[in-house]
């Protein structure tokens, strides 16, 4: 999980932050921050479906699953038990 | 040219439509002409009635007026600032041109970036005049005049654009329509005034098939048109533009567009814009000027300013809809509508819900902001600054932007409604400062082409500012009475598409194939040198678009923004060639003007 974090966290920082961390922290909200921009959120989909193998649901884009490096870390984990459960053989 | 008398010398960039009712006038008064000029008429007119004579002038225009017997030098510029006029002040003498580079062939004027200015670039998209990107170099402002006399500039706003809207129902919608279409009519006659042939631009949208139909029924002849084409289809119009030219039945040519095109155009792009752009739309008009001006023509009549006068831009609607849902918050139903805003733009349509809501809200005191309607664009576009280097935020630090924008602004601003609040920041900051002097007069004139704008005529202008706003913009139906005035004059779909606002493709012109300025001018070393961005964060977001993962708008701003300054520190600040190396025949407009202490 740790290390999922420190992923996610440098994914941010490195696309959306562009290097400047600046104080970030794994809680901080990207809605009210404003990380992330009208189009960031397609970005940030595209890259946990390409990363994690994972294939993330309309119904699923909501703020609770995605809005900090702490909820995307929690999300994905889920996920990835998910898929792991339904195809025991999946690399993840 | 002076007058017989050798008193009054003028220099004019533009064009005067109503210089023959002018010429009548002084003719009447017993003034003698020697040619049939516009400019000998501005000439006599300034001797006739010294400075205010501007506000008799319909057209677009820079000139300046040297009065020998009062040592007085009268500059003027048009009211939309169609036309640029600069200026600046050297230890010796005071120098005025159409473009910064005939100023920066005198050795005594130094080319140093206006960090303040690029800091408001990367907020507004432009600098927000007098500034230029330049340090101590000014243009003046758009309907200015200024007087140089006695070592002094004093300098005067002679027109400002107002609104006073009749009072909603005072008038049918068929009387406005029938009004309006009457005074474009005017307007595109009196810019098909030339002794030489006019051609039209085609875009595909309203706005030009509006200028090209009435020139097309005013000339009673084969009009010859003119339009960009992309090969990439999310920005190609070509479908609509062929049902122009079908209705209208004109002789059309065509110049495509496909990435490497617009990327190997973006160094004379910016020979010609001197200063960023956060868009790469202008290239393109580049090189449709290019083509007009090889297929023999030297003036055009284009649809730009119609999306300022009578309400066109997506902006506008976002602003409606902000301001809908912000007077009732909480609202499930409202937000809903956002997704009505820019249909052309896949990646906010994919965007959920939640997201579009956070990027759209109103915040708190935002309502009464006299920026509501920008605030969204002001912070994306601000986010920009991420990329600069220490320094320059250093060197643009205290300048508050959003400050000094505000202290510009006219008494009135406040008691207008919120879609004439953005009307007037549009058509008086970001026409002029971004799309005219990007996307206008200095992307034709790199050809020598003359642009010439019936919606920007002052009587359409003046006509338009007494339109109620909800007939500009009929609930969310932009540029409502527009549609209705052109009527069968254009074909139906064009009248009833989503408005598609002019793009261009960005990140793909410029990394799609290898271009050698773009390595040199984004490496690490050479950005380093520059000192303007940071290069580790550049090095990032040009990953980012190798491994084609940049596909927002901040992104390809970010890009465009970014290589485009460095273009203009290479081109004007480290090595200035007058002249441009590639393009021989795109030197300086003109050369600098003086007046010696």
């Amino acid at each position: 999980m740790q290390d999922l974090k420190a992923q996610l966290t440098q994914f941010v920082v490195d696309n959306f932050l562009f290097g400047k961390a600046n104080g970030f922290k794994s809680s901080d909200s990207f809605l009210d921050s404003g990380i992330i921009d009208s189009t960031g959120m397609v970005e940030l989909i595209f890259h946990l479906e390409n990363a994690y193998a994972i294939e993330i649901k309309d119904a699923e884009l909501i703020p609770e699953n995605l809005d900090s490096v702490d909820r995307l870390a929690e999300f994905v984990r889920r996920k990835q038990a998910v898929v792991l459960a339904e195809d025991p053989t999946h690399a993840g | 040219m002076s007058t017989a008398d050798g008193r009054y010398w003028i220099t004019f960039n533009g064009e005067i439509f109503n210089y023959i009712e002018l010429r009548r006038e002084l003719l009447a008064k017993g003034h003698k002409f020697e040619t049939l000029s516009d400019t000998e008429v501005l000439l006599h007119l300034y001797e006739e009635e010294g400075p205010a004579c501007v506000n008799r002038l319909n057209g677009e225009w820079a000139f300046g007026i040297w009065d020998s017997a009062e040592r007085k030098l009268f500059l003027s510029r048009d009211r939309f600032g169609i036309r640029p006029l600069v200026y600046t002040r050297t230890a010796t003498a005071f120098l005025f041109a159409s473009e910064v580079k005939a100023l920066f062939t005198s050795p005594e004027v130094p080319r140093r970036i206006d960090f303040a200015a690029l800091d408001q670039i990367f907020t507004f998209w432009f600098p927000l005049a007098p500034h230029t990107f330049f340090e101590g170099v000014f243009e003046l402002p758009p309907g200015h005049s200024l007087i140089f006399q006695h070592g002094k500039i004093h300098i005067t706003r002679y027109w400002e654009m107002s609104y006073a809207p009749d009072a909603p129902g005072s008038r049918s919608e068929q009387d406005y329509a029938e009004e309006l279409w009457s005074t474009l009519v005017n307007a595109v006659k009196l810019r098909l005034r030339s002794d030489v042939p006019v051609a039209g631009y085609l875009s595909g949208g309203l706005d030009s098939s509006v200028t090209a139909a009435i020139a097309k029924r005013l000339t009673g002849r084969r009009l010859r048109t003119f339009s960009v084409t992309f090969d990439d289809e999310e920005y190609d119009e070509r479908a609509y533009q062929q049902q122009v030219v079908g209705h209208l039945n004109v002789e059309h040519q065509e110049v495509r567009c496909s990435y490497a095109d617009i990327g190997r155009a973006f160094p004379e792009v910016t020979w010609h814009t001197e200063k960023p752009v956060l868009r790469t739309a202008p290239a393109p008009l580049l090189l449709l000027s290019g083509l007009v001006r090889e297929a023999g023509f030297k003036v055009v009549v284009t649809g730009e300013g119609a999306d300022e006068i009578l309400g066109g831009y997506d902006l506008f609607k976002e602003t409606k809809i902000r301001a809908f849902w912000a007077a009732a918050p909480e609202s499930r139903l409202r937000p809903l509508l956002l997704r009505r805003l820019y249909p052309y733009l896949a990646n906010i349509q994919n965007q959920p819900e939640a997201y579009l809501r956070a990027f759209f809200r109103v915040n708190p005191g935002d309502l009464d902001s006299p920026f509501f309607s920008h605030l969204p664009r002001f912070e994306l576009t601000s986010k920009l600054k991420t990329f600069l280097s220490g320094e320059a935020r250093a060197a643009a630090d205290g300048a508050s932007a959003l400050t000094e924008l505000q202290k510009t602004l006219p008494k009135r601003f406040m008691e207008w409604d919120r879609f004439l609040q953005a009307q007037y920041l549009e058509t008086i900051y970001l026409m002029p400062g971004y799309i005219l002097s990007s996307q206008g007069d200095r992307m034709a004139m790199a050809h020598s082409v003359e642009a010439r704008l019936p919606f920007l005529d002052p009587q359409v202008a003046e006509f338009a500012s007494k339109i109620p706003p909800a007939l500009k913009m009929k609930v969310l139906n932009e540029k409502y009475l527009l549609k209705k005035a052109a009527g069968d004059h254009i074909p139906a779909c064009v009248r009833q598409r989503h408005k598609q606002p002019y793009r261009a493709p960005e990140g793909k012109s410029f990394l799609s194939e290898p271009l050698d300025y773009v390595d040199e001018l984004l490496s690490p070393e050479r950005l380093a040198k520059d000192g303007v961005f940071d290069p580790a964060s550049v090095s990032m977001l040009v990953k980012k678009f190798r491994d084609g993962r940049a596909i927002g708008v901040k992104d390809n701003m970010a890009l465009t923004g970014i290589v485009s300054t460095q273009l203009v520190v290479e081109q004007f600040v480290r090595s200035f060639h007058p002249g441009f190396t590639e393009e021989p025949h795109a030197g300086p407009e003109g050369a600098a003007h003086a007046v010696r202490r």
